[in-house]
């Protein structure tokens, strides 16, 4: 052998340096990637939750409530419908009236009645169920405050500017601040918001509705597209001959992973709506909507994860005699499904956020029931936050960002239970 | 032709072919398996060995592309009759991969995993007896039995290889095929598993594929030369290695080419 012509491997110093260098620079750019997505996710976080907290208490007033009989049981029955049926509201006003009697005249009252919210007369109303006992006897009720003093309370509207650019008068802060110095004024938790529909007014608006609407939503979702999609892939990638009847299937859902999400709500329009008639706004149409866009993803996320359960797993089982569907159910979809959950998160998180396609189904009507099964009219949570977002009042702001917040709540217990159903395939040893 | 009463053969192949889509692997073979016999395969890499033992199982069928022809029988039963099932076919003829593929399960799991779906047994207690029985006959249950709900991913590579040969003969097949057993053991495992197949040869009829001349030597009976597709000579082994027909045979079996 020639040994002056033998190539060596370059071992010099320089080299070394360099190649630790590129390894230093790769880690540093990998690095400031990671930590600018956390810093980006820290300040959306934060500014959403900065915006919505307020939105989980509000400002309730305290007021001594004459219970009139004559206004709560006007012809001395005293049964369940009359006690649940009567004039609370009216009954609040009067206390607002004896409160400050020196304000007469129609516009002033107006103006004071307008310091509660129209549904203050619940809280009274809820006394009454509670107790029948107390009518006849006056009883300080906390009632809940009109929007304008919640925000007032809590800051939001700036004492400072000139009366003729804020919705308060100088009268009604005037008022407000008497109820505060008499302490008749404290900001407690807003129970109505966790467990109300919409509402028109901002302080008696809820989440629930859209709350609930997302979870039949999601529900119809995950129960047509997770088997749907599972066994497509499973029967395309397992059993199916390989031909161009399939390649044309398996292009064509790959295409179907792209199609914009308002094609497959117009899709739902013109077909579950329009030629089978079910109901609009409903969250079983909105869950069949999404199943459709969500398959794609579900299928392809399935089939690789099938792909990558390793061959040799597979001729193991067929050698001892089992099925094929044993090979699969035993050994190939165990494996894969940590891969399987992974692609159904993705697709059900994009679910969880759309309301394009919703839109096209009716799911963005103003809906003030709590929906309590599939069929009924709902929205859902993105569409809510959206129709929150559009209105015009300030309490409105921070309800926009608490329904992020609950959006965002529910999106992570979501991902949780796929990370739970993960874990427990995942110990491939 | 040292040829078996065919009588006396477990399984029979008569002009068998085999296509991987336009190529064609395996070429007019004939070939018989005595039964509780060990016939080994021995021929040069790509040669078509693998191949026609997996014809014997059908466990081509899996691949796509993939045409066997030809006959080959089992108790005189056409195997590739497709009246026949394939499932049932299997679970009498065992086999045992080159690379140790334990299921990633227990110990106990991956050797109870056949009885399991055969229903062979009723009870727990029988369902451990096989268990046992099978990983004793292997070869590995004094290494295992304090262990059995752990992994059968973490044993050693040749422990893995007997654990496969363990869950293999739970379901009591008729025919094991081994291709090339040993091929990724050390010497002292690869004695244990040689050792296991002469003892194994008193209850089943093994076909193994091997690279090793020795080896062939040693656990054979029969053994068989294939080369580029073709059966080129088989026999009985004291008979192939020491006085072969065909020049190739010799050729392969001295070292000259391979
Ligand atoms: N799945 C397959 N698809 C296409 N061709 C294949 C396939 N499997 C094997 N072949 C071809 O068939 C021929 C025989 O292969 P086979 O695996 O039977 O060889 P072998 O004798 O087992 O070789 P080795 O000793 O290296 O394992 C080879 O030419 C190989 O390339
Ligand atoms: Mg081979």
């Amino acid at each position: 052998m020639d040994h002056a012509r033998l190539k060596r491997p370059d071992l010099s110093e320089a080299r070394i340096r360099g190649r630790y260098a590129a390894e230093r620079r790769f880690r540093f750019y990998g690095q400031f990637a990671v930590g600018l997505a956390i810093a980006m996710l820290g300040v959306l976080l934060f500014s959403v939750c900065s915006k919505g907290y307020s939105a989980f208490y509000r400002a309730e007033i305290a007021l001594d409530i004459m219970l009139d009989p004559a206004v709560i049981t006007p012809d001395g029955k005293s049964d369940a419908d009359t006690l649940a049926s009567a004039d609370y509201q009216g009954l609040v006003k009067e206390a607002l009236k004896a409160q400050f009697p020196e304000v007469t005249s129609r516009g002033d009252r107006k103006n004071l009645f307008n310091l509660v919210s129209n549904g203050a007369g619940n809280s009274v109303r809820q006394a009454v169920l509670a107790d029948p006992g107390l009518i006849g006897s006056t009883q300080r009720i906390w009632v809940v405050a009109a929007d304008d003093m919640d925000m007032l309370a809590k800051g939001f509207i700036k004492r400072d500017l000139p009366e003729s650019e804020r919705v308060v008068s100088d009268t009604q802060i005037g008022w407000y601040d008497k109820l505060d110095a008499a302490g008749q004024l404290r900001t407690a938790f807003n129970a109505v918001f966790l467990s109300a529909g919409d509402s028109r007014e901002p302080e008696q608006a809820g989440i629930l509705g859209a709350l609930m609407g997302s979870i039949f939503t999601m529900l119809v979702t995950v129960l047509l597209a997770l088997p749907l999609g599972v066994m497509s892939a499973i029967y395309l990638e397992e059993f199916a001959p390989k031909n161009r009847v399939t390649e044309i299937i398996e292009v064509n859902i790959n295409n179907l992973a792209a199609v914009p999400s308002i094609v497959f709500g117009l899709l739902g329009l013109a077909v579950l709506l329009g030629v089978f008639g079910l109901p609009r706004s409903a969250p079983l149409v909105g869950g069949m909507v999404l199943a459709l866009m969500t398959l794609p993803t579900i299928i392809i996320a399935t089939r690789a994860a099938l792909k990558a359960v390793p061959p040799s797993i597979r001729e193991a089982a067929y050698g001892i005699g089992a099925s094929p569907l044993q090979v699969v159910s035993h050994h190939v979809l165990p494996l894969a499904t940590p891969g399987i959950m992974t692609g159904a998160i993705i697709g059900l998180a994009r679910a969880l956020g759309e309301s394009a396609p919703l839109l096209m189904i009716g799911m963005v009507a103003f809906i003030v029931d709590v929906p309590h099964w599939p069929t009924d009219p709902a929205t859902v949570l993105p569409v809510q936050i959206y129709l929150w977002a559009d209105s015009p009042e300030r309490a409105f702001i921070e309800k926009t960002s608490a329904g992020i917040m609950v959006l965002l709540a529910f999106l992570i217990s979501m991902n949780a239970i796929a990370i739970f159903v993960r874990r427990k395939f995942e110990r491939r040893w | 032709m040292n040829a078996i009463s065919p009588t006396l053969a477990k399984m029979h192949g008569r002009k068998v072919t085999v296509h991987y889509g336009s190529k064609q692997a395996l070429f007019d073979v004939d070939l018989d398996v005595p039964e509780r016999m060990v016939t080994a395969l021995i021929g040069p890499s790509g040669c078509g060995k693998s191949t026609f033992l997996r014809c014997l199982n059908r466990m081509n069928d899996v691949i796509d592309g993939c045409k066997v022809g030809g006959e080959i029988t089992l108790d005189g039963q056409d195997i590739y009759d497709p009246k026949l099932d394939v499932v049932m076919l299997r679970a009498r003829i065992g086999m045992v991969f080159q690379k140790p593929n334990p299921f990633p399960k227990s110990i106990y799991d991956n050797v109870a995993y056949g009885p399991r779906i055969h229903g062979m047994a009723g009870t727990k207690g029988e369902l451990d007896e096989i268990v046992r029985g099978s990983l004793e006959k292997a070869g590995l249950w004094k290494e295992v039995k304090e262990r059995l709900d752990q992994p059968g991913t973490g044993l050693s590579g040749g422990q893995q290889q007997r654990l496969c040969i363990a869950r293999a003969i739970a379901v009591s097949p008729e025919v094991i095929l081994m291709d090339e057993p040993c091929s990724a053991l050390d010497p002292i495992a690869t004695a244990k598993i040689e050792e296991l197949i002469d003892e194994l040869r008193e209850n089943f009829t093994i076909v193994i594929v091997t690279h090793s001349m020795q080896q062939a030597a040693r656990v054979s009976q029969k053994t068989a030369f294939f080369h580029l597709g073709q059966l080129i000579e088989w026999g009985d082994t004291e008979q192939i290695f020491t006085s072969p027909k065909d020049e190739r045979t010799q050729g392969y079996i001295t070292g000259r080419f391979g």
